[in-house]
């Protein structure tokens, strides 16, 4: 993967966003980000195919076929392939691991990956409908009204019933307090003007059931966002073709998914089995062991989420998430730094952009591109991890980077 | 009869103005909730909307629909639950549709007085007029099918006699949002020598329900929001014009709205609350109150002076505010009304003169937006008032005056058995009119 880029993650937090003011659409962020990737590449004749990620701007834009936009972003992508994919919060990962085959299937020596979402299009109470989408439609009527905050909200209620509600409460804090530090970082982070002195007072904030969820408080959650992010996936050939050195290279060792039925519940609500079974299947994949990961990018839409996946990925113990997160392991400076530029409650969660935004983050983490936010990478573990997931423990995609040599 | 049953038919007066507007959407929306609880199920709910003004009544319904939106959003999780058994209803939006479409019907807007002769509850926000509320309160009570409890919104007109007036033996309260009632927190609430017990447990219930803080207060002309107000509002009236000997009425005006506001840390200066209450309203108000006051003059003849010219503040009726001794523009005052040339004159070309006479403020000042968000307001002001009593200028000795003539109105009241307490005329201030501290404190 070479030339990422993700545009501002706007939405609450941004200084410049405000909810009744004219912003950037849809079309706009597909643009600026499409064009800064064929800029890096050398232009859109070094294109061979498009794919979008996206999870459902039929909704929230009232935009469908998402897959018209590519000769929008430029002319030369005109009567080229181009499919915009969808697995709910998972499209971004979706959109990579698409391109990846057709790479593999030598269709394509180069594919310009977009995912995309723009959602501060309606109040929240009725994105919540919206984003209900990527549950079972049967259940939506005996789901919580913010219906996915509920599913995780349920979540992290039989944890802390599973393990004490004191530890969760606090790691769930301390995921928080990371988040916003790292976005603090990354200029186009979501968080990055935030400058609240004391963020686990924040995070600690009692749940209010009565406006909001049971277990979680507003600070657990991934941010409302409108954004891009674009990269491109190429071959070798094709990194020849763009004329980029490989230094500014990421290569993708190997990658797993997995699904879940929809229509069930989770087995056991304080582990994420799919996402457990999508990073095994990555790292048999690649050929690489947990140990050999220096940082991750894990889908953290709640803060019980990363602390799952800390679990899920074997970091931690079942249960031990909790003590891992509050021991430092996944901040900044810990043995595995998780979401370096913030994640999406740091960052932002544009829904069809996250897993997208994540291998651009891996990619500028691995070639020492990440500016104010760059971490060291150490040589024994060299490996990035992504893991993006659609729904709750549904569609999961997981992906292992190195720095090309 | 229980509070449920009380509330199934209900009657607001004055319903398309500013006070019953906001009255008759805190009553839909309490009936509402009550209609959707199991036990309600299949009982009829009635909310008449009784305003004289036919061409409001639209408009009204337009605000109701706007405001019950808004108000659905926010208590979507409980409104979620209260439709759990319509299974036609699905999404959040479906839900919030639903819910404006059950409010909504309940209201049935009229312009003629018979439509209230079924309510139990009378809920009054007309003119400020005893013997047109006595007139209307008797109307309804000699032709009602049923035997109505009236809640008059009345800010100054002593509850028993209007009480005895309309014939209405103890039926007769006084429950007064402050304005707009939607929003602020208070409301006083008045009780008789004979208002009956149960209807002030309605009130009080009532209230509890809407989310307000209840302060009790005697049946005393002006009761504690204006018995306050009305008296301070006087004081700045009194100094601009003492100060209009030495500097030009605009400037005088000018200065002690800056006094108020700024020095005094409020809201809002005195001038431009005034302005936002109506110089009509406030100058009739202060006649309604003048005749019960012994050894005290609550007039001002500069209101008068005022209203005789046309000027008159107050609000349009999209909620904006009209020009009265401030003229407006996107709400902020741009220019101070000249009484003799009668223009006027903009802030621009008053604020240095203004600035320089009366000095600085302490340099402790915040502005204050900061201070009601400051979790140590109390020491801070400790502090800040006295760096102003140390100061020489004459906006420090001008805002310690102020703030006393403040207190001493405040101890008044309770003095005067007005108000039950020094806290309750306290939280008056800090919850009706905003105030960052109450005017009873040892800071002056």
């Amino acid at each position: 993967m070479i030339a990422g880029y993700n545009t501002i993650s706007m939405g609450t937090g941004r200084k410049e966003f405000h909810p009744k003011k004219p912003r950037p659409d849809l079309e706009d962020y597909i643009k600026e980000a499409g064009q800064a990737v064929l800029k890096m590449i050398g232009g859109a004749e070094k294109v061979d195919e498009t794919v979008f990620g996206n999870f459902i701007a039929s909704r929230f834009n009232q935009q469908g076929h998402i897959a018209g936009f590519a000769p929008y972003i430029d002319e030369g992508l005109r009567y080229k392939p181009s499919v915009r994919v969808e697995g709910a919060c998972g499209s971004g990962a979706l959109a990579l691991t698409t391109a990846m085959r057709s790479i593999l299937a030598e269709t394509a020596e180069v594919a310009l990956v977009v995912g995309v979402e723009v959602q501060n299009s309606v109040k929240a109470v009725y994105g919540a409908d919206i984003l209900a989408a990527a549950g079972w439609a049967k259940e939506r009527k005996t789901g919580h009204a913010y219906f996915f905050p509920g599913k995780f909200s349920d979540r992290a209620k039989a944890y802390a019933e599973k393990f004490g509600p004191e530890k969760p409460r606090d790691a769930m804090a301390r995921w928080y307090e990371n988040a916003i530090e790292n976005a603090r970082l990354c200029p186009t982070a979501q968080e990055y003007h935030n400058t609240t002195k004391d963020l686990i007072a924040c995070g600690i904030q009692k749940p209010n059931p009565k406006g909001f969820v049971d277990s979680l408080n507003f600070f657990d959650c991934s941010k409302v966002s409108d954004g891009a992010s674009a990269i491109a996936v190429v071959s070798e050939e094709g990194l020849k073709r763009c004329g980029i050195d490989k230094k500014d290279a990421v290569e993708i060792l190997g990658f797993g998914q997995a699904e879940e039925d929809i229509t069930k519940p989770p087995a056991e609500p304080t582990r994420l089995s799919t996402t457990k079974v999508a990073v095994q299947k990555a790292f048999e994949s690649a050929g690489i062991t947990k140990e050999q990961v220096g940082t991750v990018e894990c889908h953290d839409c709640f803060t019980i989420a990363g602390i799952m996946a800390t679990e899920a990925i074997g970091f931690a113990e079942y249960g031990k998430g909790a003590d891992f997160v509050l021991e430092g392991h996944t901040s900044r400076k810990g043995s595995v730094p998780f979401n370096t530029t913030g994640g999406l409650i740091g960052w932002g969660h544009p829904t069809g952009a996250t897993g997208v935004h994540q291998a651009v983050t891996l990619w500028e983490q691995l070639t020492g591109k990440a500016a104010g936010a760059q971490i060291d990478i150490q040589p024994e573990k060299p490996y990035g991890l992504s893991i993006n997931m659609g729904g709750d423990d549904i569609s999961v995609i997981s992906i292992v980077y190195k720095k090309a040599e | 009869m229980d509070y449920a049953e009380r509330l199934q038919n209900v009657s607001v007066l004055g319903a398309a103005g500013k006070m019953g507007s906001g009255i008759l959407l805190l009553t839909a929306i309490e009936m509402a909730d009550l209609s959707l609880k199991p036990e309600n199920k299949g009982k009829h709910y009635v909310l008449n909307a009784m305003d004289v003004s036919g061409e409001a009544l639209p408009g009204l319904m337009r605000y109701l629909k706007a405001q019950v939106l808004k108000a659905a959003e926010k208590k979507i999780v409980f409104l979620r639950e209260a439709y759990a058994q319509r299974k036609d209803l699905i999404t959040n939006e479906q839900i919030i549709n639903q819910y404006i479409e059950d409010v909504l019907f309940m209201v049935r807007p009229t312009t003629l007085l018979e439509a209230t002769y079924q309510s139990h509850i009378i809920f009054e926000a007309i003119k400020e007029d005893p013997e047109l509320k006595a007139k209307i309160f008797r109307q309804i009570n000699e032709n009602s099918t049923v035997t109505p409890w009236f809640c008059t919104n009345t800010s100054s007109i002593p509850i028993g006699e209007l009480d005895k007036k309309a014939g209405l033996d103890g039926r007769l309260l006084g429950v007064h949002f402050y304005n707009p009632p939607a929003v602020q927190k208070l409301v006083e609430i008045i009780k008789a020598d004979h208002t009956q017990p149960d209807l002030v447990e309605f009130a009080n219930t009532f209230a509890k329900n809407l989310r307000k803080i209840v302060v009790p207060s005697a049946d005393f002309a002006g009761f504690i929001g204006n018995g306050h107000f009305m008296r301070d509002a006087l004081h700045g009236i009194h100094e601009a014009e003492a100060l209009s000997e030495k500097y030009p009425f605009t400037q005088a005006v000018c200065m002690i709205d800056k006094i108020t506001r700024d020095f005094l840390i409020r809201p809002m200066g005195i001038f431009q609350l005034i302005d936002y209450v109506g110089i009509d309203v406030c100058s009739y108000i202060m006649s309604v109150m003048n005749p019960y006051l012994k050894d005290e003059d609550l007039h001002s003849s500069l209101l008068h002076k005022m209203i005789d010219l046309g000027v008159k503040g107050g609000q349009n009726a999209d909620g904006s505010q009209k020009d009265g001794f401030l003229k407006y523009e996107k709400g902020r005052p741009v220019a101070i009304f000249d009484v003799n040339k009668k223009e006027y004159e903009p802030v621009s070309s008053l604020q240095h003169a203004c600035d320089v006479e009366l000095g600085d403020a302490p340099s402790s000042w915040k502005p204050w937006k900061a201070l009601v968000g400051d979790r140590d307001k109390d020491a801070f002001l400790k502090g800040y008032f006295a760096e102003m009593k140390s100061m020489d200028n004459l906006g420090s000795k001008l805002a310690v005056k102020y703030a006393r003539r403040s207190k001493e109105i405040g101890l008044k009241l309770v003095e005067d058995k007005v108000a039950f307490s020094n806290e309750d005329v306290n939280t008056v201030l800090l919850t009706g009119f905003f105030h960052a501290y109450g005017p009873i404190n040892e800071y002056v």
